[in-house]
């Protein structure tokens, strides 16, 4: 059983805060660091795999300091993002020179193994050069788990995958949370996360957001004020309709004159609605009830980075 | 050293079209001595001028800067090296790793050529070449640690080392007194100096430093290096970390 921490952790570069002062417990399952580009993930995995010193703060496996500590990689493999590999090998060689730097026993079966597990036996002869970027992403995991690490860190492991390669990687991931590892990986969309994550961790502009469990940060997601962008037969009586209702808290009324089903019509109303669910539920009810009808319902506000910041204002 | 690290570093320096750079300047020694030796038969000044005044002064520290730089610069610039640093391996150990491929490089493509053209080139300076092989040797050595050094320091190694080559050791080296005392190859040309004994003197190849203090040099300038550079990489941030 492996755990990481940060305790307290900042990064800077100059006067640039990539992290600051994030503090997270990362131990057995799979663990998803889920936020948009430039959230400062990567620089958490660089610190976690120990290619970067924090600033302040502490970064630890199992009680040990990783920073200059050359022994954790024997129980850690690393999935970087940085798409360079040694492009004069063979995938096989690849794998095979990842096995013996780690002086395993028996280097050739680890390597086979390795890539069998991410099923690329059939192109372990050719060239990493001429591999497609889903293909160096799995070999990249075979050196990673070539010797069955009990840490894999993954910084956006599922980019240039292919969906069956994507499926087949969570499967993956999956497995080795099974058997008691600690998997930390790293993205910016949200239901990769959701699917294969047994806990959460949310960065947005160098801070932790939110962390837990999936299911409780998508309750914050699904609960916070969803914003609708909606256009009807009667915008104002709707308007009255749905602040009446109670599911929303506020409604401003956009553009002017006579309404249509067209869509270059100007006319909208926008909605900010308390409660998500029981909005949506309500809103059909109110209309048909008052004889309008919908003819665009749309949310305003879906953005990854919106729902980010909402989670950074709780 | 580390097997596997100097098998990739020796498959990254040789690979695609590298050996044809680190070949031309070799084979162009070997093909020149030979039309000389054909045409104007053994003669004493062109050990000189060919095995002192080019293998040694110009081919070797080229060879080293192309050996150095590349044996560790472009790993660190597309951020492959992080496979290597991501191992229990010593940061030292791959570094010292890498000198030894890039030093077997620099002889393989730069002293046994130059042993090769003089011994085509004379019958009676044999020791004066010699001396120049072992020159070669020690100051290869030292320049592949500088070099190499230079590559784990900045991005810009290649013009650093360019800089030191020429400009310093050539250009300062010529108008500054002193300045020479600091350069590699005089520390290289000491050694010549020793072993080629009266046919150095004879053929004016001298170094302004005593074979003793050269020694001392090449000594603390590749131990130091290698040290120094083995430090840095375990504090090394790749490009696109920041």
């Amino acid at each position: 059983m492996s755990v990481l921490v940060l305790d307290r952790v900042s990064r800077w570069f100059g006067n640039v805060v990539a992290v600051n002062d994030v503090s997270m417990t990362i131990g057995p399952g799979i663990t998803g660091l889920l936020g948009p580009n430039g959230a400062g993930k990567s620089t958490v995995i660089n610190m976690l795999s120990g290619f970067l010193a924090p600033s302040s703060g502490t970064v630890t496996l199992n009680g040990d300091t990783i920073w200059r500590n050359e022994d954790v990689y024997r129980s850690v493999g690393l999935v970087p993002e940085r798409e360079a590999m040694y492009d004069i090998v063979t995938g096989w060689e690849f794998v095979l020179a990842n096995a013996r730097l780690h002086g395993l026993a028996d280097p050739g079966s680890a390597a086979a193994r390795a890539l069998a597990t991410v099923d690329m036996v059939q192109a372990k002869d050719r060239a990493v050069r001429t591999y497609s970027k889903g293909m160096k992403q799995r070999v990249k995991v075979a050196s990673a788990l070539v010797h069955d690490p009990g840490v894999l860190l993954l910084d956006e492991p599922f980019n240039g995958m292919d969906p069956r390669q994507r499926l087949h990687l969570m499967n993956l991931l999956r497995t080795m949370a099974g058997e008691g590892r600690t998997v930390l990986f790293s993205s910016h969309i949200l239901e990769e996360v959701e699917r294969i994550a047994d806990g959460i961790q949310v960065m947005v502009a160098g801070r932790h957001a939110a962390s837990g469990d999936f299911r409780e940060i998508r309750r914050l997601m699904t609960e916070r004020p969803h914003q609708y962008t909606i256009r009807s037969s009667d915008d104002r009586a709707l308007a009255a309709a749905v602040i009446s209702d109670g599911s929303a808290s506020g409604v401003s009324l956009r553009g002017a004159g006579p309404v249509s089903p067209s869509a270059g019509s100007e006319a909208e109303l926008h909605v900010e609605a308390t409660d998500f669910s029981a909005f949506v539920r309500a809103l059909p009810h109110l209309a048909r009830e008052r004889g309008i009808s919908l003819y665009d319902v749309s949310p305003a506000d879906e953005s990854l980075e919106s729902v980010f910041s909402y989670l950074v204002a709780r | 050293m580390n097997p596997v690290v100097a098998q990739l570093t020796l498959r990254g320096l040789l690979g695609r079209r590298r050996i044809l750079v680190l070949a031309a300047l070799p084979a162009l020694l070997l093909v020149f001595s030979l039309v000389l030796r054909l045409t104007v038969g053994a003669d004493e000044e062109l050990v000189e001028a060919i095995i002192s005044g080019f293998a040694l002064s110009t081919l070797l520290p080229l060879l080293a800067l192309i050996a150095g730089t590349g044996a560790i610069g472009p790993e660190i610039d597309d951020g492959s090296i992080m496979y290597l640093m991501a191992k229990p391996v010593s940061r030292h150990l791959i570094v010292r790793s890498k000198l030894i491929v890039a030093c077997g490089v620099v002889f393989a493509f730069g002293t046994f050529p130059m042993l090769v053209a003089g011994l085509l080139l004379t019958e009676r300076s044999v020791d004066l070449v010699l001396g120049c092989c072992l020159g070669s040797v020690l100051a290869g050595t030292a320049y592949c640690a500088l070099f190499l050094l230079l590559s784990v320091l900045t991005r810009n190694a290649v013009i650093a080392g360019l800089v030191y080559a020429v400009v310093w050791e050539s250009i300062v080296g010529n108008f500054v007194p002193g300045a020479k005392t600091l350069s590699v190859l005089q520390w290289g040309l000491a050694f010549a100096e020793k072993v080629g004994g009266d046919q150095a003197t004879r053929l004016g190849v001298e170094s302004e430093v005593a074979p003793v203090t050269a020694g001392i040099l090449l000594l603390v300038v590749t131990v130091g290096s290698t040290w120094y550079a083995g430090l840095r990489l375990r504090t090394l941030r790749l490009a696109g970390d920041e």
